[in-house]
């Protein structure tokens, strides 16, 4: 397993920042970065990270940090964002543990080649696919939910046979601080790097030139990485969020429908990238839905939110300016609605008579603020979800399958789920991404591991029966091109196309 | 509006009726397409000729018998690659429909090379339409007659309005890729790979970009030297070594380089006579400016074999360079001509050593019989794809990715993943709004007993192993007939009391 920490002068010389809370936060700087990634680059090439047993030491190491460290954890967490404790074990260390341990009960199979069906031309040959680590990765995660946007991408790019540069985000700074102290206790030091940089430096990162850049978070942001990657040829995976509607129809379980819907929307205090944005809710039920989520709210969070436990803060006050404005400027308040600055504290709110000029409805809302809009019909949702950008996730709650299917083939997203929220983007089968304006690229599961793969082909050949290779060379007959066209159409008809080259 | 304006905005009002959607749709424009290549055979073959000078021959043999190839299989399989993908499923969602949804993406950009036209622009459209996209074509205009006759043809075959055919030069493809796109596919080079992907990074557009490189190919002192020069003769001097994947350099042990050379030389004169001036099987490169871009390559070389051009023809005979050095000019940017240039190395070390030097090549050649060489290189080196024993041919086997890594490119296309790269694969899960006792103990507020239940239903186990999965099957047994003995038990007592 890896060595004890070396007391790297590098971390020696981390300077120590005083933001205007107070609140201590710490920086890599460009400089730092580049002589970070020149170790990575040259353990890489010296062939570290290739064996199928390092790499599950590794695999085993962030789970075992995970393990001997959930206080700590726990404890950022909640500084940070005020998040419970079971939502952080739960939704950040459980899931990234998962993860983990898939990718190390599977990692000989994803790193066997694999053999590809043959033509009649290749029966005699090898066919083979094998997946080739691609060498340093950059992995820049964001902040509402830190430690699992972090680590699940760099499960896959461990598995993968890489080496990662990880960048948690700066605002979640008492997490940043924590990974930044825990990695390299647990993993190689050579290989993993954690760097801690602020949004302006992005551009400047990507541009020192990785084979992969990873990133979740929003599109203004996303779209500095892109064009930084760009200039250096550099494959990307953008995470990003949107606004995720989801439709309520007339024929469902109201009160189901309700706390899952509230569930979804309401933990980390709505900060999360797959809950659900806005309500499109069928006219008809509009006024038992609002009722039903008062009650489930009243049901999790009690009559005081503020009081609960089980409730979060919003991240900072730039992100709580922001929230609270559109709280202010749309619609009507129909549930919650109080606000504390001090505490960055936003109760949980309910708006109704929402109409789609409202500015709740131009940005993606990361806070504790549920708007409904009401439609008529199955119709009139789909027309209204299409009008947007394609969002990250789509909902729908019936229990119609025909109004389900409606919304899913008729719409278009990176995933979609029926009758609950989130699940989806938390299974290890099912690739988790973005599409359009959400995103690009997907991970999870055996999605990390390809993403942070490069699907070399093989085709190993012999040098006998060259009596048959001699019918493409030149010169150029016709009668060989009828012999090669007439056995192109035998194969086209039993296994596909091949040329008898 | 410009014409490019107007193109796209018209393809992406066709791709909003939904009309290239069904799969019927897709199959009738992928048949129109075929009987494309079957009836006009003639113009294809003309237009090629007067571009590239090429055998109506070696059209079909380079261009348009793999198109035909493509099609069939997309044909054939498409009901397969369009259908709902089931995944594996967990405890938890034992009771739901989880799968993943191939669904089309929009309004693809096609950007053609100009070296196999014809494959290159027409292969990728061939993925768009099967996966449900409109498409905007835009071939090369350095092939002149092959984009006019392009522009000519493809309306008559194929639906007009969502699959445009947009022609000329630099000013056009800026404008188009002003455009918002659902995807960019790109063949080309590197450096304007780089300012299309920064066009398309402005809109958050992803991108295939199919580039090139220089493809080393290593021949081992082992090898049969006389079938292994023919082939790599026949890679590197089709059209005129205007190839992606050619062979772009050799890389051998001095004690083989005459050989080597001698073989080759050899394979030139069969195939292309010793005079390839007249011979109709042998090209021309594309224009001046790639006539003297490769001429001034040869400056600083030794020519063993060939070296005569002619500039006002654009010819220039099938040439081998003899000890290049790494510093040559020849060695510094893709040859993409008819210069074969030959480094002596001191053997494999030294060879994966210089490969690992330069930029990942888009393909990597290896010849020889030693099956331990061939793994190493493979495991040592990176590049887009290799091939043992021969050249080119990778590229015609559907079932394998086709794609560059690092400067030689991202994404890979042919067969299936055509259909899947200009797809989006959607995550779905369908849940019933039943069974809500299960997913209380998410809910809030949180307890630890609930945490408890959370651990033991979500967390996986390390795999049990051969032991643990019996054991488990045997606990699961004796439970399973403890719980039948039970219903059967009860059951006749109800059916005794009824009597």
């Amino acid at each position: 397993m890896s060595s004890p920490p070396s007391p790297s002068p590098n971390r020696w010389f981390k300077a120590l920042r005083r933001t205007r809370l107070g609140e201590p936060c710490l920086k890599t700087y460009p400089l730092e970065c580049v002589e970070l990634l020149k170790r990575a680059r040259a353990a890489f090439q010296a062939g570290r990270t290739a064996k199928e047993g390092f790499r599950l030491a590794q695999l085993e190491a962030v789970v075992r940090m995970l393990v001997e460290h959930e206080c700590d954890f726990v404890d950022a967490l909640g500084r940070d964002l005020h998040k419970p404790r079971f939502e952080t074990v739960v939704s950040e260390l459980i899931l990234v543990k998962n993860e983990a341990l898939h990718a190390i009960n599977n990692l000989k199979k994803w790193m066997q080649p694999q053999h590809v069906e043959r033509n009649l031309s290749t029966t005699l040959d090898e066919c083979l696919v094998v997946n080739e680590p691609l060498g340093v990765v950059l992995i820049m995660g964001t902040w509402c939910s830190p430690v699992q946007l972090c680590l699940v991408p760099l499960v896959g790019a461990i598995a993968a046979g890489n080496c990662a540069m990880i960048n948690p985000p700066e605002y979640t700074s008492h997490t940043a601080e924590l990974l930044h102290r825990l990695i390299p206790s647990y993993l190689d030091n050579e290989c993993f790097h954690v760097i801690v940089t602020g949004t302006n430096d992005l551009a400047q990162i990507v541009g020192l030139k990785f084979e992969h850049v990873f990133f979740i978070g929003n599109r203004e942001e996303a779209g500095r990485v892109a064009q930084a990657a760009a200039l250096t040829l550099t494959p990307v995976t953008l995470v990003l969020g949107g606004k995720n509607p989801c439709y309520v129809d007339q024929q469902c379980d109201i009160t189901t429908t309700a706390q899952r819907i509230a569930w979804a929307r309401f933990h980390n205090a709505g900060q999360s990238a797959v809950a659900p944005d806005y309500i499109l809710c069928h006219v008809d039920v509009k006024e038992r839905l609002v009722q039903a989520l008062k009650c489930c709210l009243m049901q999790f969070y009690g009559s005081d939110p503020r009081e609960s436990r089980s409730f979060g803060r919003m991240v900072n006050l730039e992100t709580f300016n922001r929230t609270r404005d559109l709280l202010w400027r749309s619609g009507k308040v129909a549930v919650g609605g109080q606000v504390i600055e001090a505490e960055k504290y936003i109760a949980p709110t309910i708006l109704t008579e929402v109409v789609e000029s409202d500015p709740i409805m131009q940005h993606e809302v990361f806070g504790p603020v549920l708007p409904i809009l009401t439609v008529k019909n199955v119709d009139e949702a789909v027309a209204f979800i299409n009008k947007q950008e394609k969002p990250l996730c789509v909902y729908a709650y019936s229990s119609n399958s025909k109004v389900i299917s409606r919304l899913m083939s008729e719409t278009s997203s990176g995933s979609f789920c029926s009758n609950d929220s989130i699940l989806q983007s938390l299974m290890v089968v099912l690739p988790f991404g973005g599409v359009g304006a959400s995103g690009m690229g997907s991970y999870h599961g055996r999605y990390s591991f390809d993403t942070f793969s490069h699907r070399k082909s093989c085709l190993l050949r012999g040098t006998r029966f060259e009596c048959v290779t001699y019918l493409r060379y030149p010169p150029y007959e016709d009668r060989n091109l009828s012999l090669m066209t007439w056995a192109s159409t035998l194969s086209q008809k039993s296994q596909g196309w091949c040329q008898i080259l | 509006m410009s014409q490019e304006q107007k193109a796209v905005a018209r393809a992406r009002k066709a791709f909003l009726t939904g009309r290239s959607k069904p799969l019927e749709h897709r199959i009738r424009q992928l048949k129109n397409l075929q009987r494309l290549f079957v009836e006009r055979q003639t113009e294809i073959s003309d237009a090629m000729k007067k571009d590239l000078n090429k055998s109506e021959v070696g059209t079909q043999l380079f261009e348009t018998l793999g198109l035909e190839g493509e099609i069939n299989l997309a044909i054939k399989k498409l009901k397969e690659w369009a259908a709902p993908r089931p995944v594996e499923k967990n405890l938890l969602t034992l009771s739901d429909t989880v799968y993943i949804q191939p669904e089309p993406l929009g309004v693809v950009l096609i950007i053609g090379a100009w070296n196999y036209p014809w494959a290159v622009t027409i292969q990728p459209l061939i993925g768009a339409m099967a996966a449900g996209n409109a498409a905007v074509v835009k071939p090369s205009e350095v092939c002149a007659h092959t984009s006019k006759v392009m522009e000519y043809l493809l309306p008559i075959y194929i639906d007009k309005e969502l699959y445009p055919v947009v022609t000329g030069g630099v000013p056009e493809t800026q404008e188009l890729l002003r455009q918002r796109f659902d995807h960019i596919f790109y063949t080309g080079n590197s450096m304007v790979g780089r300012l299309i992907m920064e066009a398309a990074a402005k809109h958050l557009t992803p991108v295939t970009l199919e580039l090139g490189g220089k493809s080393p190919c290593y021949i081992d002192k082992n090898c049969d030297i006389s079938i292994a020069c023919r082939r790599i003769t026949w890679g590197k001097y089709t059209n005129c070594g205007q190839t992606c994947i050619a062979p772009d350099y050799i890389l051998c042990e001095p004690s083989i380089q005459d050989r080597v050379i001698e073989e080759v030389k050899k394979s030139i004169e069969d195939f292309y006579t010793d005079n390839p001036k007249t011979c109709t099987d042998y090209g021309r490169i594309i224009n001046q400016r790639h006539f003297k871009r490769i001429m001034a390559m040869t400056e600083d070389s030794t020519v063993a074999v060939g070296g005569e051009s002619d500039e006002s023809d654009c010819y220039i005979a099938p040439t081998v360079l003899r000890d290049v050095k790494p510093e040559a000019k020849v060695m510094q940017e893709e040859i993409f001509g008819p210069l074969l240039p030959v480094l002596p190395v001191g053997g494999l070390d030294e060879a994966i050593k210089f490969i690992n030097q330069g930029e990942k090549p888009l393909a990597l050649y290896i010849f020889s019989p030693d099956k331990k060489v061939i793994k190493r290189m493979i495991d040592e080196t990176s590049s887009g794809g290799v091939l043992a024993n021969d050249c080119l041919v990778h590229y015609s086997v559907s079932t394998l990715p086709f794609g560059g890594v690092g400067n030689s490119g991202m994404g890979s296309y042919h067969g299936k993943f055509s259909f899947d790269q200009l797809s989006h694969l959607r995550g779905c899960l369908i849940k019933e709004l039943k069974m809500e006792g299960v997913n209380s103990m998410r809910y809030p507020p949180h307890t630890p007993k609930k945490l408890g239940w959370a651990r033991f239903f979500i967390l996986k186990n390390p795999d049990l192993g051969w032991m643990g999965r019996m054991a488990l099957l045997a606990i699961l047994a004796v439970v399973a007939a403890v719980v039948l003995q039970v219903s059967y038990g009860g059951r006749e007592e109800r059916d005794i009391n009824e009597y």
